[in-house]
């Protein structure tokens, strides 16, 4: 193959150029930004800064409301994370089930699913809506008293269950595609080789599934730690001193609504290295334990 | 170790439309089995339903002294080899093999030392500790090869193993199929659409056509006695030239006694060639036109025709003809074929006088 080449010219340099401003404008400035303020300390007004040094994370890291709402941020992502996960796979096995050989259908099915994710998420705010949702009504019919927004327990549970409601239709299209893309001949020979259903799932199909899983762990991390500011901004209903938040949530409360720009952009400064380290972690340790056929 | 017995079994995947049609077979203990027959017949189907990937729609299958119509795939006590070989991708190559005993529920030094045995006699030892990617074609059929030899089952279940691998390997590897199947004594039933294959391969072949069974025989039996002109047409290559018996101008010499005839065939080697004059001896002589040399090597093909009819003759070593030679060609005539307006074959066909020694006579002309 001959491959086009341009020299020690400036041409490809001026083909990445779009992009890289767009990366510039929308990261490396703001993130630089914040770097920078995160090492002053802003008047309330904004009309002056003095340099502080590290006296914001120091602040931040000792601070006893910041470790509350982190660890609060560990025990969301993970639920979130697995429960998303884990329903999926469930309904997306059944799905596969029905599905096999049934070309047409299944590629409907999919269409419908594409397009729901959106859908799915409004009807899950609306569920758990705390005036017109019925799932209160329905939790108060077994003795629950859910008062969403006002009770932190009450309102860690909603968030959860709306986020997870949400990213269950996004993982099930991607278990079932899959499934589906495990050779026939294989399941088949799965099937003479190990009678119980139950073990050739976690012999056979779980581990050919798991390029998939590792995908969708990495985007449902993401997306608790993330996507989910809506979702919570919604939930918390702008009350939320008595509510849990999560760290993305707080940087934007510190910032905005407390208007202590150091102090917040400390905070995303640590955020900015926790997914970094993150992702370090996802790809070296879990990409050995992948099996991509 | 066991007989295998396939009662009036039937297949419907939609509708009335029948992929397998009430198919009758019996294979003995340790015989080996071809399914043969053009693409779409209901091979894989039958196969397919004997290993339990299908349900049987109608009729029973016994596998031993056990109708297994109800059983799971893993209870049939049966090791299939697919295809595309159908590895486990995430597992070892021994692994692979493992697998199956493991769940089983077999020790472990009792699975260590089947495994290294099927190692050794495919030559997979040094790899073992590999994946499935990381082997070649010939390599991974070896290791779906001993992914069912391990298993020591009561049947082998074959689906076109070989069709993937290229020529020489393909025939390096029927040999060792058939070895392997002798040395072990496995009821095996093994499907294919190459009619090579099913001649070296079998005991027993099963010619299939539309999901019926058209002829079931030893295959050298098949071959000289074809039970229709669909057998006739897929058994042998060159396949045999079937003419109408009406574009023959028979002129009595065949010694035609059952006016049924509808059909003569005649193998492309069973041909001699004759001088143009020749018009003695009772076989069938004819005047054949070449339209193509085929040399091959060792022998040579002419295309052409009889009349209007396509005939293919062949040639030891190699062919003076050229192309738009006008030859005479004769078939001594216990050599001929003849078949019904159906396409059954007949027998007796001939008034007995006729089927005197004039062939022997031929055959010896044919020798000089
Ligand atoms: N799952 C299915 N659903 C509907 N029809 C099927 C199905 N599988 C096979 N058939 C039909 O049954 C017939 C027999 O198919 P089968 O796979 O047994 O053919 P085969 O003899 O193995 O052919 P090949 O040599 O091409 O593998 C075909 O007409 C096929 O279209
Ligand atoms: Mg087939």
């Amino acid at each position: 193959m001959d491959k086009v080449r341009f020299g020690h010219s400036i041409v490809p340099y001026l083909f990445l150029l779009p992009q890289m401003a767009v990366v510039a404008v929308f990261f490396y400035l703001p993130a630089g930004e914040a770097v920078r303020s995160s090492f002053f300390l802003e008047d309330p007004f904004g009309f002056s800064s003095t340099f502080v040094g590290l006296d914001n994370y120091a602040d931040v890291l000792s601070s006893t409301e910041y470790r509350r709402v982190a660890i609060f941020t560990v025990w969301f992502t993970v639920l979130v994370a697995l429960f998303a996960l884990a329903i999926a796979l469930l309904l997306a096995v059944k799905a596969d089930t029905v599905l096999r050989g049934a070309k047409t259908y299944r590629t409907l099915l999919m269409w419908v699913y594409a397009i729901a994710p959106p859908v799915a998420g409004l009807l899950g705010i609306l569920l758990f809506d705390q005036h017109v949702g019925p799932f209160v009504d329905i939790a108060s019919w077994f003795g629950w008293n859910l008062r969403i927004g006002v009770n932190y327990y009450d309102t860690a549970f909603a968030m959860i269950a709306t986020a997870v409601w949400y990213q269950v239709a996004v993982n099930f299209i991607f278990f079932l595609s899959g499934l589906q893309s495990i050779p026939r001949a294989v399941r088949e020979a799965a099937l003479i080789d190990c009678r119980s259903g139950l073990r050739r799932f976690f012999t056979v199909t779980l581990p050919l599934l798991t390029p998939t899983a590792f995908f969708l762990l990495v985007i449902n991390v993401t997306y608790a730690l993330f996507d989910t500011f809506g979702l919570i901004d919604l939930m918390t209903k702008n009350e939320p001193g008595n509510n849990p938040v999560t760290l993305v949530y707080k940087v934007f409360l510190d910032g905005f609504r407390g208007n202590d720009l150091g102090g917040s952009s400390a905070q995303s400064v640590i955020l900015m290295i926790v997914v970094f380290a993150l992702t370090l972690v996802q790809f070296r340790f879990m990409e050995r334990r992948v099996h991509y056929a | 170790m066991a007989r295998l017995h396939i009662d009036q079994v039937s297949k419907i995947y939609t509708g009335t439309q029948r992929a397998v049609d009430a198919v009758s077979i019996d294979v003995d203990d340790g015989e080996f089995l071809v399914l043969v027959g053009p693409s779409g017949c209901g091979k894989s189907t039958l196969l397919r339903m004997i290993a339990g990937l299908e349900a049987i729609t109608e009729g029973a299958i016994t596998i031993g002294e056990r109708v297994v119509n109800d059983l799971d795939p893993a209870a049939r006590d049966i090791a299939m080899v697919f295809q595309n070989y159908a590895l486990y991708p995430h597992m070892k190559v021994y692994d692979n093999m493992a697998y199956g005993l493991r769940n089983r529920g077999i020790a472990r030094d009792e699975i260590d030392r089947r495994v290294r045995e099927a190692a050794t006699t495919l030559e997979l030892g040094p790899l073992l500790e590999r994946k499935p990617r990381e082997l070649s074609g010939g390599q991974r059929q070896r290791v779906a090869m001993g992914r069912a030899i391990v298993r020591n089952p009561a049947a082998f279940l074959f689906d076109e193993p070989l069709s993937n691998l290229d020529a020489k390997l393909r025939s390096h590897m029927r040999v060792e199929i058939k070895h392997l199947q002798r040395s072990l004594g496995i009821t095996s039933v093994y499907v294919t659409h190459d009619q090579l294959e099913a001649m070296t391969l079998a005991d027993k072949l099963v010619v299939m056509n539309a999901g019926k069974v058209e002829q079931i025989g030893a295959p050298l039996d098949v071959y000289e006695r074809p039970a229709s002109t669909f057998v006739a047409s897929f058994i042998g290559a060159p396949a045999m030239n079937l003419i109408p018996f009406s574009a023959l101008g028979d002129d009595g010499r065949l010694g035609l006694r059952d006016a049924t005839v509808a059909t003569i065939g005649f193998r492309p080697q069973d041909i001699i060639e004759v001088a143009n004059d020749n018009e003695d001896g009772d076989g069938l002589s004819l005047r054949f036109v070449v339209d193509a040399v085929e040399p091959v090597g060792s022998e040579s093909y002419l295309h052409g025709k009889v009349g209007a009819e396509r005939v293919v003759v062949r040639i030891d070593g190699r062919a003076p003809h050229r192309e738009g030679d006008r030859i005479g060609i004769a078939v001594p005539s216990e050599r001929l074929h003849a078949f019904d307006a159906d396409g059954r074959r007949l027998e007796g066909w001939r008034t007995p006088d006729a089927v005197g020694d004039a062939g022997t006579a031929m055959r010896k002309t044919r020798a000089t």
